[in-house]
């Protein structure tokens, strides 16, 4: 009997560990032959990409793990001598700091309201949130541009930093949280003659820390990552952000691709580590869509 | 005296309510002028015939738009990809989190490697996907090991297969955190009665876990549906603007239809894509109530 379970466990083992390195393998990947000669990556993955201009092309794809010599080349070119892709990473942050930061500020706040004031009609604004938050890009992108139209914001990055400051997202998840706040915290306060204002800020922010900084890290990474928007309502080529102008210098220069596809995955990675703690909390909390 | 309590009552209520919208304001504000407001005019560009001096027109641009072709290409290749993707994203992030629940050695470092993928940008391994699923790429090499036939995997109907796979990897992690905690909030002593009564494991499995997942599961579903709405992301990365038939969706048909800026098709399509979403969810609601209402406390 326990022979056999511990052999269940080790195939169970066996198979997260074929699934980790299914996970792990585009990442880990990408990475490593972002350090790649130029030479070798058109010699191992040229015909794909349809390299031309010389050199050696293997006939079949080669996929490596170490490249057969290290090099810093192509980041120097995209990093330094070449601003163009730069340009691309600070539309980027641009774009996606603005939206984490105020959509954080106005969603706690709109949060404080549906946890602390309930009744019919806010019990249906609030489901009307909920109604928006499900509603997909193509649905929501249409409204999103007759507005900037109306405001002539049409081709600025206002055009996408507007709506997604007011995203209903974060005011979802954190009222969510909120309501998890012991009641009795804020009687107690109202009891001893506090404001709203001061409960709001030395009771509900200060117990919701984490929530709003998993929060954060979700509306981040969804915006980090965003084409939808920046291809409809921005035109102008300059304004892309990375995540849009990536693919379109995947022809030209593999190896320069693959450098600036490593540099684009740093700021999340480093979010990811240290995060990963409250981003799994609040995944975990963001639970079912009722309640 | 009691007339004066009733005003007092009347006051604090009125003064709460006060209240509530002032700290609702900013949201809502936002919410009507980017939103809503825009939205009633999308829903009354879609029943007038031109923008300029438009004449009421009832259902006309709808059933133009039905009989649009490249419409019901994106409408029929978005459908069947939710169809296969969402439901294996369901499917599969219960195993992996039941696997996870086995008491495996490195656990944690499990659910690092599995939740990682979302935080790397799609762009970012594009270039990757496209060497591993070229047509001369490195999948259709393991294949020839195995004596199988090349496979353009990106310019054939299999695309849809590998904009699934990517989806999966996307967002299997995600999705396996929310079952793994709501693994953990099934009373144990439940379990350990049907242990001690002799109930076989799928007897567990389906009689007292699956019922206590099914909010869980509900909330998965609509969140893998969503998500599975964003997927223009991944194929516009992976193949352009302009894929592959298989792969044209609803938004690469929005996004044409705005470089043309045909006002109408774009409204129809997006009031009918609103009410498509409301009857879906209202459905997935209806079906989880009826399946799991007996354990909802």
């Amino acid at each position: 009997m326990k022979k056999k379970r511990y052999f269940g466990r080790g195939v169970m083992f066996l198979l997260c560990l074929i699934f980790a390195v299914i996970f792990l393998l585009p990442t880990v990947l990408t990475i490593t032959n972002s350090f790649m000669e130029e030479s070798e990556i058109k010699s191992n993955y040229g015909m794909i990409f349809g390299a031309s201009g010389g050199g050696y092309v293997s006939e079949k794809v080669n996929l490596k793990f170490i490249p057969d010599k290290v090099t810093l080349k192509q980041y120097m070119t995209g990093l330094i001598t070449t601003p163009d892709y730069l340009l691309k990473f600070w539309n980027s942050i641009k774009l996606t700091v603005p939206i984490v930061i105020f959509q954080i500020v106005i969603a706690s706040v709109a949060a404080y309201s549906f946890t602390r004031w309930r009744g019919k009609v806010r019990s249906f604004l609030f489901f009307f949130y909920v109604i928006l938050m499900l509603m997909p890009y193509q649905v929501t992108l249409v409204p999103n541009y007759l507005i900037s139209q109306k405001l002539n914001i049409l081709n600025t990055v206002w055009a996408i930093i507007l709506p997604g400051i007011f995203a209903p997202f974060s005011v979802f998840l954190l009222t969510k949280f909120m309501r998890r706040i012991p009641y009795s915290l804020i009687e107690a306060a109202m009891t001893d003659g506090a404001s709203e204002a001061r409960i709001f800020f030395s009771i509900c922010l200060p117990q919701c820390r984490s929530a709003i900084f998993s929060i954060a890290i979700l509306v981040f990474v969804d915006y980090w990552n965003m084409v939808e928007q920046p291809v409809v309502l921005l035109e102008n080529a300059e304004m892309q952000p990375l995540s849009v102008f990536l693919s379109s210098i995947n022809q030209s220069e593999i190896g320069l691709a693959f450098a600036m596809a490593t540099v684009y995955m740093i700021p999340s990675i480093l979010i990811f580590l240290k995060g990963e703690a409250y981003l799994v909390e609040g995944i975990a909390h963001s639970g079912s869509v009722k309640g | 005296m009691e007339k004066k309590l009733k005003s007092a009552k009347l006051k604090t209520k009125l003064l709460d309510y006060f209240r509530s919208v002032c700290f609702l304001f900013p949201s809502l504000a936002g919410v009507l002028v980017f939103f809503i407001a825009p939205f009633i005019v999308v829903v009354y560009y879609s029943l007038i015939d031109n923008v300029t001096d438009g004449s009421f027109v009832g259902l006309y641009n709808f059933t133009k738009l039905f009989s649009n072709y490249a419409f019901r290409l994106a409408a029929k290749n978005t459908l069947l990809f939710s169809a296969t993707a969402v439901p294996a994203a369901v499917i599969l992030a219960i195993v992996l989190a039941l696997m996870l629940e086995c008491r495996i050695p490195l656990k944690s470092y499990f659910r690092t490697f599995f939740l990682s993928p979302m935080m790397v940008p799609v762009a970012s391994i594009v270039l990757i996907w496209q060497v591993l699923f070229n047509k001369y790429g490195t999948v259709n090499e393991i294949m020839l090991l195995f004596g199988k036939e090349q496979i353009d995997w990106l310019n054939s109907e299999y695309c849809r297969l590998v904009v699934v796979l990517l989806f999966l990897w996307k967002n299997l992690g995600y999705n396996m955190i929310l079952f793994m905690a709501a693994i953990s909030n099934i009373p144990k002593e439940l379990l350990e009665v049907a242990d001690v009564e002799g109930a076989s494991g799928l007897y567990k499995f389906f009689q007292i876990k699956l019922r206590y997942l099914s909010p869980t599961i509900l909330f998965v579903t609509i969140l893998s549906l969503i998500n599975s709405f964003k997927i223009y992301r991944e194929v516009y990365q992976l193949c352009g603007a302009y894929p592959y038939e298989g792969l044209y969706t609803l938004q690469h048909f929005m996004n044409n239809t705005f470089s043309s800026l045909d006002y109408q098709k774009l409204s129809a399509a997006a009031v009918i894509m609103a009410i498509a979403m409301v009857i879906i969810i209202g459905l997935l609601f209806i079906v989880e109530n009826a399946f799991g209402k007996d354990v909802e406390g």
